[in-house]
């Protein structure tokens, strides 16, 4: 993070802003190892700053994307009333919700009860940390990326678990004890899909993945392997639906039949912390997605010079976030269009026909690899 | 394991795992109104299921006894009220067998188009929730939006969007206006174009035919002896129409394939309100050609039943629909009216159909076998 | 629920179905690309913003009116029929006599909330003096506008 070679705006920010804080504190203690720790500081305020408006701050543009989609896809309009055609519909929604009443049904664990929404906000906020929106704006580029990810994943299935379980309430246990089983076995798939990815590229650092991308659409993993990268990501897709409890796998919340699952006991806050878990792991995701398989914060060149100059005008991060949306759209499009899969068939769906093809795509990258990239 | 046993269980004592209780209570967003259903579970297979009615009883059949005829007409709109006009026709019918008057020509066919424009949107709204509540919300939306126009059209027509209170011993209340025919046909052209789109959307799609093909089966024995009738029926193997097999009106006269699937699963019974959506184009398509000219209504007379019972049945979009009428004096309000809907065979055969099966496959049943409780509980 | 088959027919269903699944899926996603692109086909009306053009047609049953010119002057002449005509007794016709001791209509009252709007008083009259009209704005906040009184002068006819 704080590394003194390398020139970048927000570096030279800290690097000056590093003495100026030093100045304040008594001088017995000035050393290097004091600047060291200012340093770590304040680049750990900025970062889950950053991290935090990525997230937060996308969680109302989502919630408001999702309801136009929906209703494009339906035939009617969506919100319409409150701003320029519904805008500002998400805000009005938030503050409805903070200002709900709180409280846990009787019987329930309190202590549990109330941890669980933390809990689930736990791992997409890690994921988006290591995640790097461009050359040089990455929280954490540590060189064990995708285990780490993969590891942190489990965050997720631990608080539906203990959501549904302290509810006390029968619905809500069937919804979490679906989710837990669901969740264990995506894993599985998500993890070889990610190995797949690192196979082709090298490593597992996340920098260096997306670096393995650079120059034309063409060297992007999902082209540059001829037919293998596109089923990997299609692959991909269905795994990190599954993961992220999103409809056609979202049989956790099956509203028709659970009537909301693990989170029909909560309300308020704590419900709006399980609705925006959600779709902070749903930019989370589609960031991976990017940086995997669409050539992170790479523009599309073709080839052509005078297109391709154009193009890299535009920075890095904002041609990131444009991927992310349009992975965005595809996973809306996908909810809305598909019902829902039976819980056995869900399972069945995974063990006996992603995971043999996941095992055969790894066998045939390896082949690609060893016969020629 | 509570104690207090919901009524209707009887449980053997024999098994070691836990069972437990679950209540689909009346406030349940996949129930079809609003009914209660206790199951007995074993994890997530059910093992049996008590349904309980009564909730939405409104007393229809004791207000009959001091109403006149015409207004339980209006009220028998309430009955099944996706397809209102349906139920109009059985009551008048049986009106119109005691009163012994005939209907003109016109008015066969204003009432045979009305019918089966009932019967598409009856069955657009078990399309629209059957995908909705296996899943999909679109479809919903979908079968909604196409509904939408057939009630423009009724409303045109009668007045009133859902309670349609239109026909009348002798014929109906008022004649179509002009712009009915042509309505009717743009409505057939776009329906055709749309039902392909439908179809494309959900017929063929791995995840439904996996979620119901093989689920909830209702033999042939066992669909004859609960009762049931309508789609129900025929998508158990039993050829069985009251237009073919006890015509009224005049679909004797109209050229129609009644679809017959055999094996009585989810997918047999989607399928054939599919197909009986095609054939109610087919029909429509063949009024609109024939439309004749004339009177709509034959002579109006206050509705006085001699004594007599006098009993009709109707093929209406969810089964067969029986009206019997009980006249102990020659008057204007009947000793008696009771009304079979078709929809209380269909609950009681769930129970058979869903043992053994999950959650998610009652919901599916629940939705296939397209109920409308109001109708069983009057 | 499952009959035993052989592994050869197994996979054969199996490889069937990793061709026909996933087309049966990008079917049904064809629906839906074609709706969403596809704006011309959104069914919604803005409906306070389209009051202007907003026509109900004129069968519409919406409240019971009596038909009168400005002057107050209707058809009714208080024979009762459309108040043994309503199926739940939403109507009350208050006859009075006139000076010259023929029976008129005093007050037609006429109680809004109870009104399933079937339309049976309109087809009662004889004399065609209520019609149902096309308002359908009629929700209040006070529960006393909903009994209304019809007729605007008390005792002609």
């Amino acid at each position: 993070m704080f590394v003194p070679s390398v020139t970048h705006p927000i570096g030279d920010f800290v690097r000056d802003l590093v003495p100026r804080v030093a100045e304040y504190l008594p001088a017995s203690i000035q050393s290097d190892a004091l600047n060291s720790v200012i340093a770590f500081l304040i680049n750990a305020v900025i970062c889950i700053i950053a991290v935090c408006i990525v997230n937060i701050g996308s969680a109302p543009i989502l919630i408001y994307m999702e309801r136009k989609v929906c209703a494009h896809v339906q035939c009617r309009l969506g919100p319409m009333r409150l701003g320029w055609h519904g805008t500002i519909q998400t805000i009005a929604d938030v503050i409805k919700m903070l200002f709900k009443e709180v409280y846990a049904p009787s019987g329930a664990d309190k202590l549990m009860f109330y941890l669980a929404p933390l809990i689930v906000l736990i791992a997409p906020f890690i994921v988006c940390a290591l995640i790097p929106f461009d050359k040089n704006l990455v929280v954490a580029d540590v060189s064990m990326g995708i285990p780490l990810i993969i590891a942190v994943n489990g965050f997720g299935v631990l608080g539906i678990l203990l959501g549904g379980w302290s509810s006390n309430n029968k619905y809500s246990l069937l919804g979490a004890l679906r989710s837990g089983a669901q969740m264990i076995s995506y894993e599985i798939s998500f993890a070889m899909i990610l190995l797949f990815v690192v196979m082709i590229s090298g490593s597992t650092n996340l920098m260096s993945i997306t670096m393995g991308q650079e120059g034309t659409i063409f060297d992007w993993w999902i082209f540059k392997i001829p037919v293998l990268g596109f089923i990997a990501f299609i692959l991909f897709f269905i795994s990190s639906t599954a993961e992220m409890n999103r409809a056609p796998f979202d049989i956790a919340e099956a509203e028709q039949e659970l009537t909301g699952g693990y989170h029909t006991e909560y309300n308020g806050t704590p419900f709006a912390m399980f609705y925006l878990a959600e779709y902070i792991a749903l930019i989370t995701n589609s960031a991976l997605a990017t940086t995997c398989f669409l050539g992170g914060f790479f523009p599309p060149c073709i080839g052509i010079d005078a297109v391709d100059n154009v193009l890299k005008m535009v920075p890095g991060v904002v041609w990131f976030f444009a991927k992310i949306y349009f992975m965005v759209w595809c996973y809306m499009m996908v909810r809305w269009t598909f019902v829902r899969p039976r819980v056995d068939q869900l399972m069945d769906f995974e063990w006996k026909f992603l995971l043999p093809v996941n095992l055969v795509l790894l066998i045939a990258g390896a082949a690609f690899i060893a016969i020629g990239l | 394991m509570s104690h207090q046993l919901p009524p209707g269980f009887r449980l053997e004592r024999k098994s070691n795992t836990e069972e437990f209780f679950i209540n689909m209570g009346p406030q349940h967003p996949s129930t079809h109104g609003a009914l209660r259903l206790t199951l007995r579970m074993d994890g997530e297979t059910i093992v049996e299921l008590v349904p309980h009615f009564g909730y939405i009883h409104r007393g229809m059949e004791k207000q009959a006894e001091s109403m006149s005829y015409l207004q339980y007409i209006a009220m028998s709109d309430r009955q099944d009220y996706l397809t209102a006009i349906q139920n109009n026709l059985g009551v008048v019918i049986a009106l119109e067998k005691g009163m012994n008057v005939g209907v003109p020509l016109r008015g066969e066919y204003i009432r045979v188009m009305l019918q089966e424009l009932g019967r598409i949107a009856s069955h657009l709204v078990f399309y629209g929730c059957f995908g909705g509540d296996l899943g999909g919300q679109t479809c919903l939306l979908f079968g909604f939006k196409e509904r939408e126009m057939i009630h423009d059209m009724l409303e045109e027509v009668t007045g009133s969007r859902l309670t349609t209170n239109f026909f009348r011993p002798g014929g109906s209340r008022y004649d179509v206006p002009d712009t009915f025919i042509p309505r009717v046909k743009a409505f057939l052209d776009h329906m055709e174009d749309t039902m392909k789109d439908y179809e494309r959307f959900l017929s063929k799609n791995i995840i439904v035919l996996e979620r119901s093909i093989g689920i909830g089966v209702l033999s042939k024995e066992d669909a004859i002896a609960y009762g049931c009738s309508g789609p129900v029926l025929r998508a158990s193997g039993v050829n069985f129409d009251v237009r073919r097999a006890n015509p009224y009106s005049i679909y004797d006269q109209f050229d129609f394939d009644v679809p017959v699937f055999h094996n009585g699963d989810c997918y047999d019974r989607y399928q054939i309100r599919i197909a009986e959506i095609h054939q109610s184009l087919k029909i429509l398509r063949q009024c609109v050609e024939k439309f004749p000219e004339g009177p709509w209504r034959s002579k109006e007379k206050p509705v006085r039943l001699p004594v007599g019972r006098y009993y009709s049945e109707i093929e209406t979009a969810k089964g067969l629909y029986a009206t019997y009428v009980v006249a102990a004096t020659t008057g204007e309000k009947p000793y008696r009216i009771h009304t079979r809907g078709p929809s209380f065979p269909h609950i009681a055969a769930l129970n058979k159909m869903v043992q053994g099966h999950k959650i998610s496959d009652l919901v599916t049943i629940m939705a296939t076998l397209d109920p409308v409780i109001p109708e069983i509980d009057r | 629920m499952q009959k035993k088959i052989s592994t050869l027919q197994y996979i054969k269903r199996y490889l069937k179905r990793c061709i026909t699944g996933p087309w049966s899926l990008i079917c049904g996603l064809s629906v839906t690309l074609k709706y969403f692109f596809n704006p011309k086909r959104i069914v919604t009306e803005q409906y306070p913003e389209n009051r202007k053009t907003l026509k109900m047609h004129e069968r519409f049953r919406g409240r019971l009116e009596m038909i009168e010119d400005e002057e107050g002057n209707n058809h009714c002449t208080a024979c009762g029929m459309c108040e043994r005509a309503c199926p739940n007794a939403s109507i009350n016709v208050l006859a009075t006599k006139n000076i010259a001791g023929k029976k008129v209509l005093g007050r037609y009252v006429y109680h809004f909330a109870s009104c399933t709007q079937c339309g049976l008083c309109v087809e009662a009259c004889p004399f065609g003096a209520i019609q149902m009209s096309p308002a359908f704005e009629v929700a209040t906040t006070d529960p006393n506008d909903l009994e209304m009184i019809l007729n605007k002068k008390e005792g002609q006819g």
